[in-house]
C-alpha cells in the first residue's frame, strides 16, 4: 500500500500487485459491508423480487392446455422490480464516495484507479450473485407452490418447476447473472457520471424506456430491432422457457446484449476515472 | 437554529407578511443559478420531444401513401368506420320505409391459426353460422354515400336486439333488447324534416318506438334503404384476443315505401369501398344483394357503422398519446432534478443556511415545491405542445392516420402532461426530503411511477390485475393522456395493454396528485420535527 505512483509500478513488476489487489478487495468489502444501506437494500431486493414474482404467479391463470404461458418467466417477474434496487446499490457503491469525498482517500490509498474499480466490481458482483441466487431460488420455490393452484398442472402440460429441468436451470442461472450485469452496468454508469441522481436516472431510463418505446412503435421490424438492443428486454430473454423461436432474441444472445451494455458502461467509467481528476 | 421555541413567533411574525414571495424568490434563484439543473430541465424538454418523435418515426408498413391519410370523420368530428353494404334509393322530403327482416345470419372465419376455438359455440369447423353480437341489418337513412355523412338507422343486431343508432356515436336499445331474436321482425323508419323515428313490431300491426334521432341540417334529398354489415369476430382464446373476418346477411321482405322516392331500381353500394378498420370480408364472401322470390332482398355486408376505437380494430394509425411516450423520459429527468433540489441542500449543508434565513420549514418546502412543480409543469406543457405539433405533421407525411381529437381534448392532454410532470416533481421533492438520499429517493419515485405502468401494459398480468395497478399506483396519472374513446357498441380490447386506463383522465391524475400531496404533507411534518 505505497501511496507513490513510481513505487507502485515497481511493486507491480515484482508481483506485489496481487497483494495490493487483495487488500483493495478487502477494503472495498469492508466499505460495502459497513455502509448502512447495503444490507437493507439486499434484503429489499430479495423481498421485492419474491413478492412481485409470487403476486404475478398468483394472478395469472392457465385455464386449459395451450394457454401459452411461461411459468418460469412468470415466477421470475420480480426481477424487473428487484433490478431497480440492485441498480441503486451499485450506483451508491461509487457515488457515495464522490458524495462524501471519500473517493480522495480511497485513491490516495490505492492510486491505481482501475484496481479500485476492479475491486469494487468484484465485491459488488459477489454480493449481487449471492443475494440474486437467494432471490431467484425463493421466487422459483414460491412459483412451484403457487402455480399448480392456477392451472399450471400436468394435465395442462406443465410440470412443477424444478432446477433439474434444463431450461429452468438456464433461466434461473441467467436471472442471477442478469442481476450481476445490471449491477455492473450501474457501477460503470455511476463511475462515469459520479453523481448518484444522474446515474440512477440514466440507468433506470436505459432499462425502462426501451420496453415502453417498443409498445408505441408501429412498425414490426423496428419493434423487433428495439427488443433486440434493449438491455432489459434482451437480457430478460434468458428467462424464456417456451416459444423460444418466436422471441426476438435467443436466451444467451440476449444476455450477451446486456453484457455488451454493461461492458460499454464499465469501459467508459474506467476510462473517465483513469483520465480525470477526482 | 438556537432560538428558543417561545421566542420564535414574535421574531418571525413581522417577516410573515412578505415572507412567502421572498422565500419563493430565494428558491427560484437557487434553481436558476445551478447550471446542471437548468441544463437537465432543458434536457428533459428535449428528451421528451426526441423520444416521442423517435417512437413514432417508423415508416408505414406499406410505405408512403399506402393508407388513406386520414380516418373519415363523423358529424361530431370523431373518427368513424362507415362501411356497410347499402341497398338504396333516393328519398326527397319526408317519407317512410317499412320492411320485414326475416333473418340475420353471419359467417365468420374462426380459423385464427390456433387450434383451440373457445370463442364460438360451434367449435368444429372453420366457420361459424351465427351473426356477430354487433352484426347489423336494417334500414338506414343517410345524407349521402360519402363516409362520415349523417345518418339514422333502425336495425336488428346479432346479440343485442333491435337498436336505433344515429350519427355513429348514438345507440339506443329498442323495446325488445333481449338477445332472443324473434323473426320475422318488422322495422320502420319515418323521416319528417330533420327528425327520424324508428319503430319495431313483431306482428306488423302493433308498432313500438325504438328510438328517435334529430339530425340538424339533414339534406332534403337523402339515400335510404336496406343495409347489412358486421364487424370482425372477436375470439377470446387462452393466448389472447383474436379478430377474424366476418360477414352478416340480412334477409328482408318486400320494402313498403311512402313519400317521394326515386323511380329507379334499388342499387347496391359498398359504402367506403372496403370494410373499414374493424371489419373485413372473408375470402369467399363479398358484399352483395340478391332479390328473393317474395319481392324482398338478401343483403350481405361487412364493416361497421361506428366510431373508431383503440386496440386491434384501430388499424395502422397513431393516437395523440403515442406521441407523448417521451413523457416517461422527461419525467425521469425532472424527478431526478426535483429530488436533488432538496437532497443537494442536505449534502452541501446549504439547508442549514436556508433554515436560518427562513425558520418556517413548511414555507421553505412549499416554496421549493412551487418552484420544482412550476418548472416541471411548464417543461411538460411545452414539450407536449411541440411534440404533438411535430409528431402529427411528420407521421401524417409518412402515410399514417392519426385518430382525431377535439381541441378541448388536445388541450386537456397538454395541460395534463404538464400537471403530470408537476405532480411527479413534487412527489420526488417530498420523497427526497423524507429520505435525504438522492439515489434511493429517485429510484423510489421512478420505480413507483414507471414500473407499474410497464407491468400493467406489458400483457404479462391478467387485465383485472393490470387495471388495479393503474388505479392504485402513481402510474394512474398517465390516464390524463388517454384520448382513445370507448363505446359499448364496438367490440375491442379495452385493456391497459391497448392504451385504456381504468380511471377517467382527471381521476387518474388525481391519484398521482394524491400521492404527491400525502408525501408532501409527510415531508413537512418530518422536516419540522427533525434537526436539519
Amino acid at each position: 500500500m505505497n501511496p507513490l505512483g513510481s513505487t507502485r509500478l515497481a511493486d507491480t513488476a515484482n508481483g506485489a500487485w496481487h497483494v495490493t489487489f487483495t487488500h483493495t478487495l478487502h477494503a472495498e468489502w469492508t466499505k460495502l459491508r459497513t455502509a448502512g444501506d447495503t444490507g437493507r437494500l439486499l434484503l429489499l431486493t430479495i423481498t421485492l423480487t419474491v413478492a412481485v414474482g409470487c403476486g404475478t404467479a398468483k394472478a395469472v391463470k392457465c385455464p386449459d392446455t395451450g394457454c401459452g404461458q411461461d411459468p418460469v418467466k412468470l415466477a421470475l417477474t420480480g426481477i424487473t422490480v428487484g433490478q431497480a434496487v440492485i441498480a441503486v446499490l451499485a450506483v451508491l457503491a461509487i457515488s457515495n464516495e464522490y458524495g462524501t469525498g471519500m473517493i480522495r482517500t480511497t485513491l490516495t490509498a490505492v492510486p491505481n484507479r482501475l484496481t479500485v474499480l476492479a475491486a469494487k466490481a468484484t465485491v459488488l458482483t459477489t454480493v449481487v450473485l449471492a443475494s440474486g441466487t437467494a432471490a431467484v431460488l425463493a421466487s422459483l420455490l414460491a412459483g412451484r407452490c403457487v402455480l399448480p393452484g392456477n392451472g399450471f398442472t400436468a394435465a395442462h402440460g406443465y410440470a412443477p418447476l424444478t432446477l433439474a429441468d434444463g431450461p429452468t436451470l438456464r433461466a434461473a442461472a441467467g436471472s442471477v447473472l442478469y442481476l450481476a450485469l445490471i449491477a455492473l452496468l450501474a457501477l460503470g454508469t455511476a463511475t462515469a457520471v459520479r453523481d448518484a441522481a444522474s446515474a440512477i436516472a440514466t440507468v433506470l431510463g436505459l432499462l425502462y424506456l426501451f420496453p415502453i418505446l417498443t409498445q408505441v412503435v408501429n412498425n414490426p421490424h423496428w419493434q423487433h430491432r428495439l427488443q433486440q438492443i434493449s438491455p432489459m428486454t434482451a437480457g430478460l430473454a434468458v428467462q424464456a422457457t417456451v416459444h423460444l423461436r418466436e422471441r426476438p432474441i435467443g436466451p444467451w444472445a440476449g444476455l450477451g446484449v446486456l453484457a455488451t451494455w454493461a461492458a460499454t458502461a464499465l469501459m467508459t467509467g474506467s476510462l473517465l476515472l483513469h483520465a480525470r481528476d477526482t | 437554529m438556537t432560538t428558543a421555541p417561545t421566542s420564535r413567533p414574535p421574531a418571525t411574525r413581522p417577516a410573515e407578511r412578505d415572507g412567502f414571495p421572498r422565500t419563493l424568490h430565494a428558491e427560484w434563484t437557487k434553481f436558476r443559478t445551478v447550471r446542471g439543473w437548468v441544463l437537465a430541465t432543458a434536457g428533459a424538454l428535449l428528451v421528451t420531444i426526441v423520444v416521442g418523435l423517435l417512437g413514432t418515426a417508423a415508416p408505414a408498413p406499406g410505405g408512403r401513401g399506402a393508407h388513406s391519410a386520414a380516418y373519415p370523420k363523423g358529424p361530431g368530428g370523431e373518427a368513424v368506420n362507415d362501411s356497410f353494404y347499402f341497398v338504396h334509393r333516393t328519398l326527397t322530403g319526408d317519407g317512410t320505409l317499412t320492411v320485414a327482416l326475416q333473418s340475420l345470419t353471419g359467417t365468420a372465419d374462426t380459423d385464427t391459426g390456433t387450434d383451440t376455438d373457445t370463442g364460438t359455440g360451434t367449435g368444429t369447423g372453420r366457420t361459424a353460422r351465427s351473426a356477430q353480437p354487433w352484426a347489423k341489418a336494417g334500414i338506414i337513412v343517410k345524407e349521402g354515400l360519402t363516409q362520415g355523412s349523417p345518418y339514422a338507422a333502425v336495425m336488428a343486431t346479432g346479440g343485442h336486439g333491435v337498436r336505433m343508432q344515429y350519427n355513429y356515436t348514438h345507440d339506443t336499445a329498442g323495446p325488445l333488447s333481449k338477445a332472443a331474436p324473434e323473426y320475422p321482425r318488422q322495422l320502420r323508419l319515418v323521416r319528417s324534416g330533420d327528425s327520424l323515428t324508428g319503430y319495431t313490431s313483431t306482428d306488423g300491426s302493433h308498432w313500438t318506438k325504438a328510438g328517435h334521432a334529430k339530425l340538424p341540417g339533414l339534406a332534403r334529398t337523402v339515400q335510404a334503404g336496406l343495409f347489412a354489415t358486421s364487424p370482425e369476430a372477436k375470439q377470446n382464446t387462452a393466448t389472447g384476443t383474436g379478430f377474424s373476418p366476418a360477414v352478416a346477411t340480412g334477409t328482408f321482405g318486400r320494402p313498403a315505401l311512402t313519400g317521394n322516392w326515386s323511380q329507379s331500381a334499388w342499387r347496391g353500394t359498398q359504402v367506403s369501398g372496403d370494410a373499414g378498420t374493424s371489419g373485413s370480408y372473408t375470402n369467399t364472401t363479398k358484399g352483395d344483394f340478391t332479390p328473393t322470390s317474395g319481392g324482398g332482398y338478401t343483403v350481405t355486408g361487412a364493416g361497421d357503422i361506428a366510431p373508431v376505437v383503440g386496440g386491434p380494430v384501430m388499424g395502422a394509425g397513431f393516437t395523440v398519446e403515442n406521441f407523448l411516450v417521451g413523457t416517461f423520459a422527461g419525467l425521469i429527468v425532472l424527478a431526478a432534478v426535483s429530488t436533488v433540489f432538496i437532497t443537494g441542500e442536505y449534502r452541501h449543508g446549504l439547508l442549514r443556511t436556508t433554515m436560518t434565513a427562513t425558520p418556517l420549514r413548511g414555507r421553505v418546502l412549499g416554496a421549493k415545491a412551487l418552484v420544482a412543480g412550476g418548472i416541471a409543469s411548464v417543461t411538460g406543457l411545452i414539450a407536449a405542445a411541440i411534440t404533438l405539433a411535430l409528431g402529427e405533421h411528420s407521421t401524417r407525411g409518412r402515410g399514417f392516420r392519426i385518430l382525431p381529437v377535439t381541441s378541448a381534448t388536445e388541450a386537456r392532454v397538454m395541460a395534463g402532461t404538464g400537471l403530470l410532470c408537476a405532480a411527479a416533481a413534487v412527489l420526488a421533492l417530498a420523497v427526497g426530503t423524507l429520505l435525504r438520499r438522492s439515489g434511493t429517493a429517485i429510484t423510489l419515485v421512478i420505480a413507483s411511477i414507471v414500473l407499474p405502468f410497464l407491468l400493467a401494459t406489458s400483457g404479462v398480468l391478467p387485465p383485472g390485475v393490470s387495471q388495479w395497478l393503474l388505479r392504485v399506483t402513481p402510474a394512474a396519472g398517465f390516464a390524463v393522456q388517454q384520448t382513445l374513446p370507448q363505446y359499448a357498441q364496438v367490440l375491442s380490447v379495452y385493456e391497459p395493454s391497448t392504451g385504456y386506463y381504468p380511471l377517467a383522465p382527471w381521476a387518474g391524475l388525481a391519484v398521482l396528485g394524491g400521492y404527491a400531496a400525502i408525501a408532501f404533507g409527510l415531508a413537512v411534518v418530518r422536516l419540522r420535527r427533525r434537526d436539519v
